[in-house]
């Protein structure tokens, strides 16, 4: 808690909660609410999926953030923020699969949307606070904010939350962090929530639970080209680079004798599929690599190189790194072991401990 | 923390006197009207006087009044209801562009059916003129929409010319009044009018009823089928209370229509005082006099106002942004968009809207309250 609030009586803290329509977001509105906060629930309309029966899934949600604000007896509200998303997230990860890269569309959306247009609405509206519904702690230690996991470590969400600064954390409440996920259903069933057995939403928010590759092609014009060994056998046709990522097996139609096939690599100069054979194909390994745009969330740049551990996916198991900062706010990062898979447009997001570091955004492999 | 509620032209709560006049038909005269015994007659004889009370406050006779459940009922019972009906007459259908979505979304209906509408202009402060409705017209024009009263700026427009440019042709006039119903003198005859919809909940009586007026001898589909009520023009058991409800919320504000038009005209003046005295930049949007009198629309050109409209209700003042909005719409009012090209002050325009019950203080608080939002958002 920040100094000035402590004079503050928590019926008179003002904490603005983004409600998507979900079980986390749903129980982080009650528990603050119980705790006797002053609580206003906002959902936040990011993308139309309006579709010809004039459904929308917005809706739907929205619809939910009602029923269980009018539970909680607290204001609710709906924000717009499409054009920001289009602008600020959706560019960007197009832009990105056509350089051939994979992209985290859910780390930009919280450094640019979640925490930057949704946070300043929510201080427009006198919030002392903003409250989410991720699996993550905050920390102050003598004035500085610490991004620490959430103690749910099958969920922690601190890969998503790597690019967010001092600024943006400074008045961040994560009351999920001290939880785990199954105690969240628990909680909201006890309380009666209307969101209680509402299943997780999967996959990137705006493609929901539609097929990627219809989605993206909507967007962008596939190129279907040949999928080659690395000694140049043509073993297929793939449907467009930007279908596929980095040691994916599903999907490539190669059958035959041996060990199951693996997207190793793409040519994007030649429109080139590269495949091998076998979950470790040595192609898939890396020993390093360079990442850009690099965000340390304490507001320091270190200067010197330092060991710490790293992700270089959401959901993995840390590795040992060490990490040498490099001058345009790009860092080397030099594995422990080599790693299979690591994936251009992907966060690398370094811990020390349970602290999140700060992250940045994969640019290449080294291989030594 | 005080509430003041100045969304009166969204909905308006019920008048004590509307409420006590509807209780009875709920404990004791609860009769189903079409029903032969004296439960149904007591039932009968209420619905019947209602009907009578209200066609004779728009110059209308008994057998012209149709109950419905509402304002936008009535707009697609007149309009979806008369165009189908006479669609061998001529397929031209003529409104404007700023209507109700109760009137243009039975048009864009109407248009997918294989009508032709057109959609007329609005002037810079939300007039409809007479004249680009006569020559909108062809020999197949069977239908004209035009609202009395705009909902959103308040705009009173020129009904009577228009049911003079009618006179001499075969289209049938439709007005939506649902706005004005109350707050101005509504006579169908010397409007030129053939249907004219209103609705009760606007004027302090109860949610879910409203009238269509339909001119005696026009011929129109109906939209629900079932019993003979309503002349078999508008099946389903007629909700009585709420009918009885309506005629005395009529009766209430059409006996109070001169002190009650000179009260919101001071609110205005008020609100606007407040304004001016702050130096906070706003526009009006509307005509400067004129218009429906309870309504106020203003744009704060500084401030979004999806943020002003939040800090309002949390400092307890309930305005609106003009029509109702759905999830997150970033659209702005489709009146105003008809209205100015200036898309930051369509974004910025709030509505404020007098009704029973407010005082002149509290719109002087909610004016102040605004003036501090406007201030803070616009970090001025």
């Amino acid at each position: 808690m920040n100094t000035h609030m402590s004079d503050k009586r928590k019926e008179d803290i003002r904490v603005v909660v983004g409600m998507s329509g979900g079980v986390d977001s749903s129980v982080t509105a009650h528990l603050l609410k119980e705790e006797g906060y002053q609580v206003i629930g906002i959902f936040m309309k990011n993308w139309d999926d309006t579709d010809e029966s004039g459904m929308c899934t917005a809706t739907e949600d929205y619809n939910d953030v009602i029923r269980v604000c009018n539970q909680l007896d607290i204001p609710y509200f709906a924000v717009n923020f499409e054009k920001q998303y289009w602008d600020k997230v959706f560019t960007y990860f197009l832009e990105e699969y056509k350089a051939g890269r994979t992209p985290n569309p859910d780390v930009m959306c919280n450094k640019e949307i979640k925490f930057k247009a949704f946070l300043d609405h929510a201080m427009s509206l006198g919030a002392d606070y903003v409250a989410t519904g991720h699996y993550a702690r905050v920390r102050n230690v003598n004035g500085k904010v610490e991004l620490l996991r959430g103690i749910d470590k099958n969920k922690d969400q601190t890969y998503f939350l790597n690019a967010l600064s001092q600024e943006q954390l400074q008045n961040v409440m994560f009351p999920l962090g001290e939880i785990e996920k199954p105690r969240v259903r628990e909680i909201a069933r006890e309380a009666g929530l209307a969101t209680a057995s509402k299943k997780d939403s999967t996959g990137i928010c705006f493609i929901g639970e539609r097929n990627f590759k219809e989605f993206l092609s909507e967007y962008l014009p596939a190129q279907p080209g040949e999928m080659q060994t690395l000694d140049g056998e043509v073993k297929g046709t793939h449907d467009g680079l930007m279908y596929y990522t980095l040691g994916q097996r599903q999907g490539l139609g190669i059958g035959g004798a041996g060990e199951p096939w693996f997207v190793v690599g793409k040519n994007l100069e030649k429109n080139v599929l590269l495949v091998g054979q076998g979950f470790h194909h040595p192609e898939l390994y890396s020993d390093g690599l360079i990442a850009e745009g690099v965000n340390w969330i304490s507001g320091d740049q270190p200067e010197r190189p330092f060991k710490c551990t790293a992700k270089f996916r959401y959901r993995q198991e840390d590795h040992g790194v060490e990490v040498e900062p490099l001058e345009n706010g790009k860092v080397k990062v030099r594995f422990d072991e080599p790693e299979r898979a690591v994936t251009p447009g992907q966060s690398v997001v370094f811990y020390d401990g349970e602290v999140c570091l700060g992250g940045a955004t994969i640019e290449e492999v080294i291989k030594d | 923390m005080e509430r003041i509620y100045l969304d009166h032209a969204a909905t308006s709560p019920v008048h004590p006197d509307v409420f006590e006049e509807m209780k009875p038909y709920y404990e004791a005269f609860f009769g189903n009207p079409s029903s032969i015994h004296q439960f149904g007659r007591e039932a009968r004889r209420g619905l019947d006087e209602a009907r009578d009370y209200i066609a004779g406050t728009i110059g209308a006779s008994f057998e012209e009044i149709i109950f419905t459940s509402g304002g936008t009922e009535a707009d697609n019972l007149a309009i979806i209801g008369y165009a189908t009906a006479h669609k061998d007459e001529g397929n031209h259908l003529v409104t404007t562009k700023i209507e109700h979505h109760g009137v243009l979304h039975a048009f864009e209906y109407l248009e997918k059916q294989g009508f032709k509408v057109t959609y007329l202009e609005a002037d810079e402060t939300g007039l409809i003129s007479s004249e680009d409705v006569a020559r909108s017209l062809t020999d197949n024009t069977i239908l004209v929409s035009v609202m009395f009263g705009n909902n959103e700026t308040g705009a009173i427009q020129p009904v009577k010319d228009i049911g003079n440019v009618l006179k001499d042709h075969k289209a049938v006039f439709h007005t939506d009044a649902v706005q004005a119903l109350g707050m101005e003198a509504l006579d169908v005859n010397e409007l030129g009018v053939d249907f004219l919809a209103a609705s009760g909940h606007k004027i302090n009586g109860p949610n879910g009823t409203g009238f269509l007026y339909a001119r005696k001898g026009l011929t129109f589909s109906p939209m629900l089928y079932g019993g003979e009520q309503e002349r078999k023009r508008r099946a389903g058991t007629e909700n009585v209370p709420a009918i009885a409800g309506m005629k005395k919320a009529l009766e209430l504000i059409i006996s109070e229509r001169a002190s009650r038009n000179e009260e919101y005209r001071k609110f205005r003046e008020l609100m606007l005082g407040v304004f001016n005295k702050a130096g906070i930049d706003y526009q009006v949007n509307g005509p400067e006099s004129g218009g429906l009198a309870h309504i106020l629309n203003v744009s704060f050109p500084d401030v979004n106002v999806e943020a002003m409209l939040m800090n309002l209700d949390l400092e307890g003042v309930a305005a609106s942004s003009g029509s109702a909005c759905t999830a997150g719409s970033i659209d702005p009012s489709h009146v105003l968009t008809a209205m100015f090209e200036d898309e930051r002050r369509s974004h910025s325009a709030i509505r404020f809207s007098f009704g029973y019950g407010n005082t002149a203080s509290q719109v002087e608080k909610a004016a102040e309250i605004a003036v501090k939002i406007v201030r803070r958002l616009s970090g001025r």
